[in-house]
């Protein structure tokens, strides 16, 4: 959609310029042309150099180096796809892209319900100063840094000493080994990730829902349509747009994870909550084995865009749009 | 505006469903109100418990029950994050890194969205599609070779190692392209046509009005760069150049469970200057969060 808008303004865009650009010529025709060929070069040039340097470069760069074993002091020798055939049988890397792929699953579910419910309820009938006191609310978790959060949710999680066993002892739920078991530990990435960044989707689903004329929703009640009912009819198909958006987003991202489970876990207990990125992390930067790695960055790319273009694809016969 | 059709279709469904609404709105805004405020116990309380656990004596930090309300401040872990992490060099890095790597972001991302938006050069639509398609890649995919290419110009564990490569930005040039399309073009055509050069043009009247878009790229790179870990992890080694997040966790690292009120005092600090853009930049923030969105 944004792509939409992007290409018609571009077009309304070259008129005014051709007619600027007239309009300059009127003082120095030749002096004027001259000067204009390579004035938009010095304006892009910090962006496209920097950027030619230090992505464009290095995007080649990684794709080129996942077929060489390379460790950095040693010269770097041409393996074809041995990287990859080493990669894809690693017990350790295909545990991390399950781990990651569940992740994903689980998290992004929650991160979207919990999401969408909690914008529903605040943009319906409410006091203004709570409006503005929940939306600040569930929004504020964004700013921190996913260190620090980690850093206090370990010790919230603590098996012995946490504040979250001792509220679970009052409903009767004996001490859960959050960090010291497998599916502990998940639950606690997944939960401190969803903690986190809910609020970026709640945002999403704010604009979505607040573009809906009231009409809408009008007509539906005057048919008698209530509560949640309203809501499976009227506003999620509605919404359909915002929701593509917020799941490619919310994916992409959740495919990403590295803050959180390397601060929270270190990827353990074993490798239950290593992810895709910290195997990426761990080959390069503590076994030196850059080629790997990067073969694992380029099997990470691939899926990042193969699940982008599936969601657009989906969204065709999905998506509502308005 | 096809929608009317469907949505009549969607109202003709509904109507066949049922019988004329029953009034019970001010109980459902009550539930609605306690179920809000339940989630944002859950959003706020470790924020909480942070703070206030930070405010008691080291000793006492795993205490249960736990305190949520800091009755009764005890400012000894403060003391102590001083005294055992250099946490004026760890914010003076921070400091410096986010801000260059801010101000840096929205001289170049103008220049750049102005030139995108304003200027006709051959070859436009391409380059900026390039930019567009290189947010893609995930920063984690590149981060191999970024750290070579530091390595081969000599700034391996540097605090310009860390703030160069993150200087131009795709999304920020992508936004002020957007708001300088939003700008009407007459201004331009009348200072040209007053004898201003196409730079003085862009200096003096529009870069003036693209203020507060510069602003949310600012707002929006310090609150990435100031909490982000991945890239400090891996491109700073000595101690000397680690940012806060970096420090925090080291020092999580170095202290036993009985001090955990020192690591959540260094914790707290390290939120001051984020809160201060939540409390005056929130509006941006959240405008430029949702930008590009198709909102």
């Amino acid at each position: 959609m944004s792509t939409a808008t992007t290409g018609m303004s571009t077009k309304r865009r070259n008129g005014a310029g051709s007619k600027r650009q007239n309009g300059a010529g009127a003082k120095s025709e030749t002096n004027g042309r001259q000067r204009q060929r390579w004035l938009p070069w010095a304006f892009l040039a910090p962006t496209i150099l920097g950027m030619g340097l230090f992505t464009l470069v290095p995007i080649v760069a990684s794709v080129v180096l996942a077929f060489f074993r390379w460790d950095i002091i040693s010269a770097p020798s041409f393996v074809g796809f041995d990287n990859f055939a080493e990669v894809v049988q690693d017990p350790t890397v295909r545990v991390s892209f399950l781990n990651t792929i569940l992740f994903v699953v689980v998290a992004v579910a929650l991160q979207l319900g919990l999401a969408l419910a909690l914008a529903i309820m605040v943009q319906e009938k409410l006091p203004t100063w709570l409006r503005v006191f929940f939306r600040s609310a569930f929004f504020f978790p964004l700013i921190l840094s996913a260190a620090s959060v980690s850093i206090f949710m370990r010790y919230l999680f603590n098996e012995q000493f946490g504040v979250v066993n001792w509220l679970l002892s009052f409903v009767g739920i004996p001490a859960v080994p959050w960090l010291t078991t497998p599916a502990g530990s998940a639950a606690v990435v997944i939960l401190v990730y969803v903690w986190q960044n809910f609020g970026f989707s709640f945002l999403l689903f704010i604009g979505g829902l607040a573009s809906i004329p009231i009409e809408t929703y009008e007509a539906a009640s005057i048919d008698g349509a209530t509560g949640w009912r309203k809501h499976l009819h009227v506003t999620l198909p509605l919404l359909s747009p915002t929701t593509l958006v917020a799941s490619v987003m919310a994916i992409i991202n959740a495919l990403q994870v590295f803050d959180q489970p390397y601060v929270l876990t270190r990827g353990g207990p074993g490798d239950s909550t290593r992810t895709a990125v910290m195997v990426i992390f761990e080959s390069a930067f503590q076994r030196l084995e850059f080629g790997q790695a990067s073969a694992i960055g380029v099997i990470l790319t691939l899926i990042i865009m193969a699940i982008t273009a599936a969601q657009f694809r989906l969204s065709k016969r999905f998506v509502f749009y308005q | 505006m096809t929608t009317t059709s469907t949505q009549r279709a969607v109202v003709d469904r509904l109507a066949s469903q049922g019988p004329a609404p029953r009034k019970k709105r001010n109980w459902s805004m009550a539930g609605r109100i306690v179920l809000l405020l339940i989630a944002s116990v859950f959003i706020l309380g470790p924020v909480l418990w942070t703070l206030s656990t930070s405010l008691r004596p080291p000793a006492e930090s795993f205490q249960l029950p736990p305190s949520f309300l800091p009755l009764n401040p005890d400012f000894s872990s403060y003391d102590q994050v001083f005294k055992q992490l250099n946490i004026m060099l760890l914010v003076l890095n921070s400091a410096l890194v986010t801000g260059l790597i801010a101000v840096g972001q929205m001289f170049t991302a103008a220049l750049a969205g102005y030139a995108f938006a304003n200027l006709k050069f051959r070859g436009r639509g391409a380059l900026f599609s390039i930019v567009l398609a290189t947010m893609m890649v995930p920063a984690q995919v590149t981060i191999v070779p970024v750290f070579m290419l530091i390595r081969g110009i000599g700034l391996s564990d540097t605090l310009l190692a860390l703030i160069l490569p993150a200087i131009p930005t795709a999304f920020g040039t992508f936004l002020m392209r957007q708001y300088f399309l939003g700008l009407p073009s007459d201004l331009g055509e009348a200072a040209a046509i007053d004898g201003a050069s196409p730079w003085r043009t862009f200096r003096s009247v529009y870069a003036p009005l693209a203020m507060p878009g510069m602003a949310i790229v600012g707002i929006l790179a310090f609150n990435y760069h100031w909490n982000e870990f991945f890239r400090p992890l891996i491109l700073t080694i000595s101690e000397q150049n680690f940012t806060l997040p970096l420090g925090l966790v080291s020092l999580q690292g170095n202290l036993g469970t009985g001090s955990i009120s020192v690591v959540l005092a260094g914790v707290i600090l390290s939120m001051i200057p984020a809160l201060v853009v939540f409390m005056f930049g929130q509006r941006a923030l959240r405008d430029g969060l949702t930008a590009g969105t198709g909102k």
